[in-house]
């Protein structure tokens, strides 16, 4: 057990020191971008050097690119004030700066964004991961039986079809062609003001988001029930005279369980740093949303903000992920 | 009655390419408690026929045929064609595997202590405990050093040759009748090689089993077994006691098996020699010797007399050759003797 919390600290600290390199990427490039960031807050038909220079001063541009990477990091950490007197504005920890186009802490934009978000990728994955799993088994046990070209049909429309042309059939169909239809054709409520409409709200987002990912987790766990079907220990278990439910079951699909696993956590971070097009077509203010409009509007803090938090989910999933193989894979523990 | 007997047995893979071959009819006898080697090269169907009556082969795609009789205690039982729910009763108890090689033929995510419980719980309905208890008595007897703490332990911690130990303990769980090892020492260290080889010798005299040893090694062979069938090209070329097949082996292809491996008892001058050429294609297999291309004494047969495969037949009393070159002197020295049939034939071994 000593080895195991050695492994999960030093996995730990790992990470801190990449999510160091990641923010400080991050800021290099945009500090690189061939735009003053003081200009942009200014709008799109501003040519005021009183305000722009005024606005550089208050957001901390006209400091030197070092300093004004420390002061970000210390903001990460400790909040971060920006401007002086009547205009001072308070961003608290994790403070990741200020949009002077949203007037909002980019912080305070993306833990709104957040919960919408979680809420898609959740639902997405676990709708997913039935389906996906479920028909893979089923298409690698009945391999070259009706079965399997039924899944193959599924994988094959799954993964041709995109995201918006599924999600607005399904609003097409479901929503605005169906007189009782208990779905509401867009928008998001929050579970704690009411947990049934949340459900509503985020139910075809989820059957939409998970078609997609269940086309492509069929065909993968598929190959892969397939793959170590042709393994020495599968041999070995039929040796023993272990029934095929048991092998399948029990020997294949626990030595599947760390490639599944890892697709799935990789997938899931990837769907937190914003579903676009699926937020898009079901309207839905999460992750994706925000940091399009921060891409559109060359919203600078929340493009940096949107940036490092979806590189820090990614980060810190494969830091879960490696701890989570310590306890699926006996040979990881050392 | 033999413990198990082969008659006829036939592996074909449908291939893009075409029909393989693998097996092309073979039969041999096994009896209690003996040893039997299979020897050949790689594609020879050593691994392949046994693979096949066990019921291990993919089951699209290949077509099994002839005949493979196991005896039981309710009398003899046809495994070819067994519908697979009582094949595999019959796998893990009647008849055990062990493999090549150790490592990729444990579970890499299961302790071996649960692998060896597994399989005795699947052929016994009796407590974990009980299981637990004859898989720690099994690690002793197999010489594995603190069976209690290693049961908890991964195939990834054991050394290939304790890793084939467990193996052969988890092959003895249900006390088989038969062990088939295929190439169990090939991926070892030659010591290691040494101590399995005895260990499977002394398992088989305290278990009273019967052992199919499949080896391309002729040195493991000589140390270990009874008998040797010798394959080449998907059948049985030939079969003796194995000091009568060291000491006068007489099909080339053995002969040339014997060359290439190093003996103490030939002197240092001795060179090695290999058999020239390639193992035949077992797609496009015809009606002639299948050695023939590589076969060195082939100039001393009249032309085309190799056109026509041999047949195994038996030159003296225990030692059966398929060549022509025998096929000669055989009718030459034993005139009298009638033609053997395939049913005589098993009766002599």
């Amino acid at each position: 057990m000593n080895g195991l919390l050695a492994y999960i600290s030093r996995r730990l600290g790992v990470t801190v020191l990449i999510l160091l390199a990641v923010s400080f990427t991050v800021f290099v490039i945009f500090a690189l971008l061939p735009y003053d960031p003081a200009t942009l807050t200014c709008g799109k038909n501003c040519n005021d050097p009183g305000i722009i220079e005024a606005n550089r001063h208050r957001l901390g541009y006209d400091k030197p690119f070092f300093e004004q990477y420390w002061v970000f990091l210390v903001g990460l950490f400790a909040g971060r004030t920006f401007g002086e007197g009547a205009a001072e504005v308070f961003c608290a920890a994790p403070s990741f700066g200020y949009s002077v186009q949203l007037h909002s802490c980019v912080t305070d934009l993306m833990f709104d964004a957040l919960p919408v978000t979680l809420s898609l990728a959740i639902g997405a994955l676990i709708l997913w991961l039935i389906v996906g799993v479920g028909l893979g088994i089923v298409a690698a046990r009945f391999r070259g039986k009706i079965w399997d070209t039924l899944s193959t049909a599924f994988v094959l429309i799954g993964t041709s079809l995109p995201t918006f042309l599924t999600g607005l059939m399904l609003i097409v169909f479901l929503v605005i062609k169906l007189d009782w239809s208990p779905f509401p054709a867009g928008g998001y409520t929050a579970p704690d003001e009411d947990i049934v409409g949340w459900f509503l709200s985020m139910f075809l987002p989820w059957v939409t988001l998970a078609f997609a990912y269940a086309a492509i987790y069929t065909r993968f766990v598929r190959s892969q029930i397939l793959e170590i079907s042709t393994e020495d220990f599968i041999r070995t278990a039929r040796a023993k005279g272990l029934s095929d439910r048991v092998i399948l079951g029990k020997h294949t699909m626990r030595a599947a369980l760390a490639p599944i696993v890892t697709m799935a956590g990789l997938d899931f971070a990837g769907l937190l740093g914003g579903a676009i097009l699926t937020e898009a077509v079901f309207n839905l203010p999460g992750m994706g949303r925000l940091s399009l409009g921060a891409v559109v509007d060359i919203d600078l803090p929340l493009i940096v903000g949107t940036t490092i938090l979806a590189a820090a989910i990614v980060v810190i999933m494969n830091m879960i992920l490696d701890i989570v193989y310590a306890f699926i894979d006996p040979r990881v523990r050392v | 009655m033999p413990l198990l007997s082969v008659r006829d047995l036939r592996v074909e893979f449908a291939t893009p390419d075409g029909v393989v071959k693998a097996v092309g009819g073979v039969s041999f006898d096994l009896k209690a408690g003996e040893t039997l080697a299979l020897v050949g090269e790689s594609g020879s169907g050593k691994s392949v026929s046994n693979l096949a009556y066990m019921g291990l082969l993919p089951k699209s795609k290949t077509t099994i045929t002839g005949s493979v009789l196991l005896e039981t205690e309710s009398g003899p039982v046809e495994l070819i064609g067994m519908a697979n729910d009582d094949l595999r009763k019959i796998r893990g108890k009647d008849i055990a595997m062990i493999f090549q090689d150790p490592m990729s033929a444990l579970h890499p995510y299961f302790s071996i202590g649960d692998q060896l419980i597994e399989a005795h719980q699947v052929h016994n309905e009796v407590s974990k405990d009980d299981s637990r208890e004859r898989a720690i008595e099994l690690l002793t007897l197999v010489g594995v050093a603190n069976p209690d703490e290693r049961m908890k332990a991964y195939p990834h911690q054991f050394s290939g040759g304790m890793r084939q130990r467990v193996m052969i303990a988890m092959a003895l769980m249900n006390n088989p009748k038969v062990l088939i090892a295929d190439e169990p020492t090939t991926a070892l260290d030659v010591t290691v090689q040494a101590q399995i080889l005895k260990l499977l010798r002394d398992i088989q005299k305290q278990f009273k089993m019967a052992v199919i040893l499949i080896t391309h090694d002729l040195g493991v062979v000589a140390g270990a077994a009874d008998r040797v069938n010798v394959m080449y090209g998907g059948r049985l070329v030939e079969s003796a006691e194995v000091n009568e097949l060291y000491e006068n082996p007489m099909m080339p292809y053995t002969v040339g098996l014997l060359d290439s491996i190093p003996r103490m008892d030939q002197g240092h001058g001795k060179r090695l020699r290999a058999i020239p050429g390639q193992p035949p294609s077992l797609i496009k297999l015809g009606e002639g010797c299948a050695f023939a291309a590589r076969c060195d004494r082939k100039s001393e047969l009249p032309n085309g007399t190799c056109d026509k495969s041999p047949d195994l037949k038996p030159v003296k009393a225990g030692h059966l050759v398929r060549c022509h070159l025998y096929e000669i002197k055989a009718k030459a020295t034993t005139k009298a003797k009638s033609p053997v049939s395939k049913k005589s034939e098993g009766k002599k071994k």
